[in-house]
């Protein structure tokens, strides 16, 4: 017997649920995102427990630990409500005193609050921080304040209000021309329309449909995905309940990474909550609508983030991709219609159900339409998820948000779109982010990884490094892919290795064009990116490495040399212990002496030096 | 082989072939990697040919058909540890453990695995060992978290 | 069954429907190189070969026609300059992996390209990774013996755990249909080996002559329910 019979009891439900709450009651929202959890969450937490039973508020201050807060350079953040004030880097130590001041005597602890970089005024509040100001979070919005693993939170906050409207006062037609009037576009990278993509399925011939939510962010320096789907994961299950109406499916599946737990997690954690209540099942709330979703888990694989190498693993084969057509929405999973959509697409249907699409398409371009968020990483002064709308431009994001490069340094590069995407040069910066302005000059908007470089990262080596992570990770099927990527790899070794050749660059250029037009999938048609963009803005690096043997960043080890310098070092040979290979020597209490013959330039003698007397150079 | 852990495992999937990467990840969970002897069982029981499971088997990379240490080290070198020195990181944990990237120590204490990306680029570098996450781990800060582990 | 009507090269073309755009290019005669594809096994696009430009300028892509269905109107390009740049380097790319492959010199040649700019690893290597061993053995003989193993690095052909298979039947399909000779096979004395094992020939009881492994014939006589005595005689005999 589902604990919801009907949609007036939801409604009943959700009134007595808000009637309960205090909207003045004293919250600690502590932040368990993944920024934070690895700075200790937990044990903030139970010490804010400890503290608030010692001083008897247990029962009167509601204590909960939340999703990320966003700014996640300035972790463990802590949101006291309803004031909104933030504090930031709180360790336990600090409970007591928090506890103190702020819960009780309603004061402020100034040294945990952020300060204006400019003005270097202290800003108790969320408003008062430009990180928080200048963004527009709709699918974050809930993100630090709910209780992931409380579905009466996610109903106080209006969840499951959809249920009503599709079910009962919409048809499926009517909901997919509401999708597709928003313009809700994927928000995995792919940009396909939404609405359109749920009409293609909807009208593909067969009974049976699937709706997948693909959870498998692969891309390095992304957890947008993560957020949601262990901050809020239930705004994941209502958008493809809508989903799975609009296109008539009977089953859907979340596939979320292996490198997730937390997210499976919390996700089957809100499947149990729905399927009790009604939400999921045979002839939900009363309804001719039958639905429910099984929980896939990747197995480490970036490839199956393609969409026919996901299908393929759900049946439990290995990932590789199939060429298209047939494209999913005709033949999926087990060779049925099936939609798939990105996490973050999925939590934008909710609100466009139940705001209408006119208020979506108010937001952001003309061609992309609503929000984006981004996970803006590298080296920003503020880093962490944002959210703003489609046209927000890169200098928005990383200077007025992002608070500009740390220590001062200069913007050197952008890199967006993860592996299939592209580093931008300052000269572009003024470029608003969406599906297409950054394509024009060689990257993608991606997934919304955008990793910020200044003159400490070598674009050589970052190119490498693109090269080396898709070679890992190809599935191997197509000789473009598998061998080009090889080639690619081989090439860029040995320009990082102080062995390369002028020929190697137009070498490159040619083989990345016929990865991107002959590769079976996005993986290889995408590889090329990181190395054109890199070619095009940065040309004289590849050349001072090749013709000069140098790296100007200093990273690219096998070009660099090692040294001691004499009036810094102590003699406390640390150093000399921790060298693989000898090449460290000298007399006792003398500063001593790298031998250039030796040296292998792996770097351990420099981190083993408390006295920072090894000289890179 | 383990029959009886086995049987647990399978006994809670319906025995289709689409079954096999979840029946394949709880043995891997289990065990602490696939044994040959459990994975001709459930070629049988799940009707998939024994050369899908060595495909699957070798395919992804949470799979191992060797034995994994008792603590598995992951050392992210996504892209912002990357920048950070994610892979001098990943080194120099090896250089401590005396053991290559994607091996097992001697002992069988300790895997050493790099990851693509834990989600936690504000915080670079990062690595876990089993389900902990370390967080900012400097090169000078190794030799102390692994020693919680070499007891 | 219907047909589409599509452009080839400039010239209309009457495809049934369903048919790829490889099988309609044949209708005119046209010669489109392939390394993975056979009449007999299903299509799945490894080696990008066959590659073809479709669609309008400037919005035209490349895709590989072998599995491509004729679509109404579609216009097709099969021996354009963007077609060609890719097919010769998927072939220099294979010329680097397989220098010694008499089939990839000659593929590589016919289209002009003689010597790789890239890299060999391994010079003795001849195995392009086409697939049509591993399909043949699931799809036509069904006991799917061996598999690919591995991502792009390591990706390689295998038994399980590179050890003899207890499904193998000997028949050497794979070895048959492999287009570079890769996969060693010998027979010496009544026995074959194949895939590290020996399997025993069987000689027909009536003229001597060998016949196949015992265990493929076992296996026939498995699949088609008749005793297994009926094919101890060879077909010329029976």
């Amino acid at each position: 017997m589902p604990i919801i019979e009907s949609v007036d009891h939801l409604t009943e439900y959700r009134r007595q649920v808000r009637a309960r709450r205090d909207p003045n009651q004293l919250q600690v929202l502590v932040c368990g995102g993944p920024g934070c959890l690895p700075l200790g969450s937990e044990p903030l937490a139970e010490a804010f427990q400890a503290e608030m039973a010692a001083k008897g508020l247990e029962g009167k201050v509601l204590l909960k630990t939340t999703g990320c807060h966003g700014l996640c350079s300035h972790g463990v953040r802590v949101l006291i409500r309803p004031k909104e004030i933030t504090y930031q880097k709180v360790t336990p130590e600090d409970v007591p005193e928090i506890v103190e001041t702020t819960l009780i005597n309603q004061g402020l602890v100034e040294r945990l609050l952020y300060q204006d970089p400019h003005s270097q005024a202290p800003c108790p509040h969320k408003g008062d921080i430009p990180f928080y100001q200048s963004q527009n979070p709709l699918v974050l919005r809930k993100l630090d304040i709910i209780d992931p693993e409380s579905l009466d939170d996610y109903l106080a906050f209006g969840g499951y209000r959809t249920l009503r409207k599709i079910l009962f006062q919409m048809t499926p037609e009517q909901v997919i021309e509401a999708v597709e009037k928003s313009g809700l576009r994927g928000r995995g990278g792919g940009g396909f329309a939404s609405g359109r993509k749920w009409r293609l399925c909807r009208n593909a011939p067969g009974d049976v449909k699937f709706v997948i939510c693909n959870g498998d962010e692969g891309d390095p320096g992304a957890f947008m995905d993560r957020a949601i789907m262990e901050g809020d994961p239930h705004a994941v299950i209502e958008g493809m309940i809508v989903g799975a109406y609009a296109i008539g499916a009977l089953r859907g599946y979340i596939y979320v990474r292996h490198e997730y737990p937390l997210a499976v997690k919390r996700l089957q954690k809100a499947l149990e909550q729905v399927r009790e209540f009604g939400f999921l099942g045979t002839k939900i709330l009363r309804s001719n609508f039958s639905f429910d979703i099984k929980i896939s888990q990747g197995a480490g694989a970036f490839v199956c983030g393609e969409e026919t190498a996901l299908i393929a693993s759900i049946e439990g084969k290995i990932g590789e991709p199939m060429p298209r057509p047939p494209y999913p929405v005709q033949a999926g999973l087990f060779g049925l219609p099936t939609v798939i959509n990105n996490v973050e697409t999925l939590a934008n249907v909710p609100e466009i159900i139940n705001m209408g699409p006119e208020w979506f398409a108010a937001m952001g371009t003309d061609n992309s339409k609503g929000t984006k968020v981004f996970s803006l990483v590298g080296a920003v002064n503020n880093t962490g998820l944002v959210e703003v709308p489609m046209g927000t431009t890169l200098r928005q994001i990383i200077f007025d948000l992002g608070g500009g490069i740390i220590d001062n340094r200069d913007f050197k590069a952008v890199q967006t779109g993860g592996p299939s995407g592209g580093c931008i040069p300052s000269q572009f910066l003024d470029l608003p982010v969406d599906y297409d302005s950054l394509q024009q000059v060689g990257s993608i908007m991606g997934s919304g990884g955008m990793i910020v470089m200044d003159s400490h990262n070598c674009m050589v080596d970052v190119a490498r490094y693109f090269i080396s992570f898709l070679m890992e990770e190809s599935c191997g099927k197509c000789t473009p892919c598998r061998e080009g990527l090889k080639q690619l790899l081989a090439i860029l070794g040995d320009i990082t290795n102080g062995q390369g050749e002028e020929s190697q660059l137009a070498l490159m250029e040619e083989l990345c064009r016929t990865m991107a037009a002959a590769s079976l999938c996005g993986l290889g048609q995408s590889a090329a990116n990181p190395v054109l963009s890199t070619l095009k803005y940065f040309r004289e690096e590849y050349e001072k490495h090749i013709r000069d043997k140098k790296c100007p960043a200093l990273v690219c080890r096998q070009l660099l040399t090692f040294t001691i310098d004499p009036n810094e070092c102590t003699s406390c040979l640390a150093c000399v212990r921790e060298c693989p290979v000898g090449a460290i020597s000298g007399p006792k209490k003398e500063p001593q002496v790298i031998d250039q013959e030796i040296c292998i330039k792996c770097g351990l003698c420099r981190d083993a030096c408390q006295f920072e007397a090894v000289v890179v150079e | 082989m383990d029959l009886e852990r086995l049987e647990g495992i399978l006994g809670r999937f319906d025995g289709l072939p689409a079954d096999l990467i979840p029946v394949l990840q709880e043995i891997q969970d289990s065990y602490n990697y696939l044994p040959k002897e459990e994975l001709n069982i459930v070629a049988q029981r799940l009707n998939v040919p024994l050369s899908q499971i060595y495909s699957v088997a070798t395919f992804f990379k949470m799979f191992s058909l060797l034995p994994k240490g008792k603590h598995v080290c992951r050392v992210c070198v996504g892209t912002t540890c990357h920048l950070k020195g994610g892979q001098r990181l990943a080194e120099s944990v090896g250089h401590r453990l005396g053991v290559d990237i994607g091996y097992t120590t001697k002992d069988m204490n300790f895997t050493l695995e790099t990851v693509g990306c834990l989600g936690s680029c504000a915080q670079a570098p990062v690595m876990m060992i089993d389900d902990t996450y370390f967080a900012r781990v400097t090169v000078d800060k190794v030799p102390k978290i692994i020693k919680q582990y070499q007891k | 069954m219907g047909e589409v009507s599509l452009l080839i090269n400039g010239i209309y073309v009457k495809a049934p429907v369903g048919s790829t755009l490889l099988e309609a290019t044949r209708l005119l005669d046209l010669e489109i190189p392939t390394l993975c594809h056979h009449p007999d096994l299903k299509p799945e696009g490894h080696c990008r070969l066959c590659v073809v430009e479709i669609g309008e300028w400037p919005h035209t892509r490349l895709v590989n026609s072998c599995t491509y269905p004729v679509e109404k109107g579609l216009n097709v390009q099969t021996h354009s300059d963007k077609v060609l740049e890719a097919r010769r380097l998927v072939l220099e790319l294979l010329l680097a992996r397989t220098p010694k492959a008499e089939l990839i010199q000659k593929s590589a040649a016919a289209l002009g390209v003689t010597e790789s700019r890239f890299k060999t690893e391994d010079p003795e290597e001849l195995c392009i990774l086409c697939g049509l061993c591993v399909r043949t053995c699931r799809e036509i003989v069904g006991v799917s013996a061996i598999s690919m193993s591995s991502r792009a690095p390591d990706k390689q052909v295998a038994t399980p755990f590179k050890e003899p298979s207890e499904v193998c039947i000997g028949c050497g399909s794979c070895a048959f249909v492999c287009p570079n000779n890769v996969i060693p096979y010998t027979e010496k004395n009544g026995i074959r080996t194949i895939w590290g094992q020996d399997f025993e020939l069987v000689a027909c009881s009536a003229c001597g002559s060998y016949i196949a492994p015992l265990a493929q014939l076992e296996y026939w006589a498995r699949l088609t329910g008749d005793p297994v005595e009926r094919y101890l005689v060879c077909r010329n005999c029976r």
